[in-house]
């Protein structure tokens, strides 16, 4: 398929390298433990205490992939909003998931507040049958000692309906 | 439930990990939605889905993406470390229906397998790569992945 000739509009282009606020997410116990049991994780690490405390992280973690949930506002995904409304105004309405990545560097534990700094790298254009916009973003999350627990890498699909 | 601590002396490429069996139905769908924070309709509502160019609601990626988390931290026990992770979502996968309350309608269940193909030492760090996938009803890997695991050494 001749993907060079579908372009990034200019409305989506503008997205790229921007910064969204970071949004102040809280990793409370309770909301750990709904998060294992809607996914089906018995792991003890994120709901039995005192294997948790018994354990070499001292207390309950979070399983990777969770960050809380934002202090205040909605709990989109860090940074989508935005870029999903430009989506959807350009055209690419049929919104999907692409894939998700991370580099983890340090557990996240109950009682953390994470600071969750999106950017847009990029939006590419991709021709077919149904023509794409593909948009990726990375997220960093430092704890409360600012310190790197996570980065994630996560794209998104815009799909012409 | 604490099972005994895998060392990565007791690996090699080609293990495999034990496979975990998912089902997602509409219960597990609406239970994620709440507690991830995803509300997109995409996910419980067949009409909305329907506008959106799928054939019904669709299982989240990133709940398949926790599955597949669950895979890897299940097996590399407390004191494995998972430093880097990867999936993608290829194909849809539809929910199973619920037939009662809490027990949905006979039909397909998901497997979501890994492999070791790399075993190597990084600096201080004990590794494994990993492949990972979940699979179908079919047999199709709709979720491919990658992941790499620092393992507690005996060395």
């Amino acid at each position: 398929m001749a993907s060079e000739e579908l372009k990034v509009p200019e409305a989506l282009l503008q997205y790229i390298g921007k910064v969204d606020p970071p949004t102040v997410k809280e990793v409370e116990k309770g909301s750990i433990r709904r998060y294992a049991e809607a996914v089906g994780d018995p792991n003890p690490l994120y709901s039995d205490e005192e294997h948790a405390r018994k354990s070499r992280y001292g207390g309950i973690i979070a399983p990777p992939g969770f960050f809380g949930w934002p202090k205040s506002g909605m709990p989109a995904a860090e940074g989508l909003i935005g870029l999903m409304t430009g989506l959807i105004e350009a055209g690419y309405a049929g919104i999907l998931d692409g894939g998700m990545a991370y580099e983890c560097y340090l557990p996240v534990r109950a009682g953390d507040t994470l600071v969750a700094s999106p950017m847009v790298k990029d939006v590419t254009a991709k021709a077919g049958k149904t023509n794409m916009m593909i948009t990726r973003f990375e997220t960093t999350y430092l704890n409360q000692n600012g310190d790197l627990v996570a980065r994630s890498f996560h794209t998104l699909i815009g799909r012409q309906l | 439930m604490s099972t005994k601590q895998l060392y990565w002396e007791d690996v090699e490429v080609g293990t495999e990990l034990p496979t975990l069996p998912k089902i997602a139905d509409s219960l597990m769908l609406v239970k994620w939605a709440g507690a991830s924070g995803d509300f997109n309709p995409h996910h419980y509502e067949d009409g909305f889905a329907k506008t959106q160019g799928t054939d019904g609601t669709i299982v989240h990626g990133l709940l398949k993406h926790a599955w597949l988390i669950q895979l890897v931290t299940g097996w590399m026990g407390d004191d494995g470390f998972m430093k880097k992770f990867f999936c993608q979502y290829r194909g849809m996968d539809l929910p199973r229906k619920m037939k009662t309350m809490n027990e949905p309608l006979e039909g397909e269940t998901w497997q979501c397998k890994g492999k070791i193909t790399n075993k190597y030492v990084d600096g201080e760090d004990h590794c494994v790569d990993l492949e990972i996938g979940v699979e179908n009803g079919s047999g199709q890997v709709t979720t491919p992945g990658s992941a790499t695991v620092i393992l507690p050494s005996r060395g």
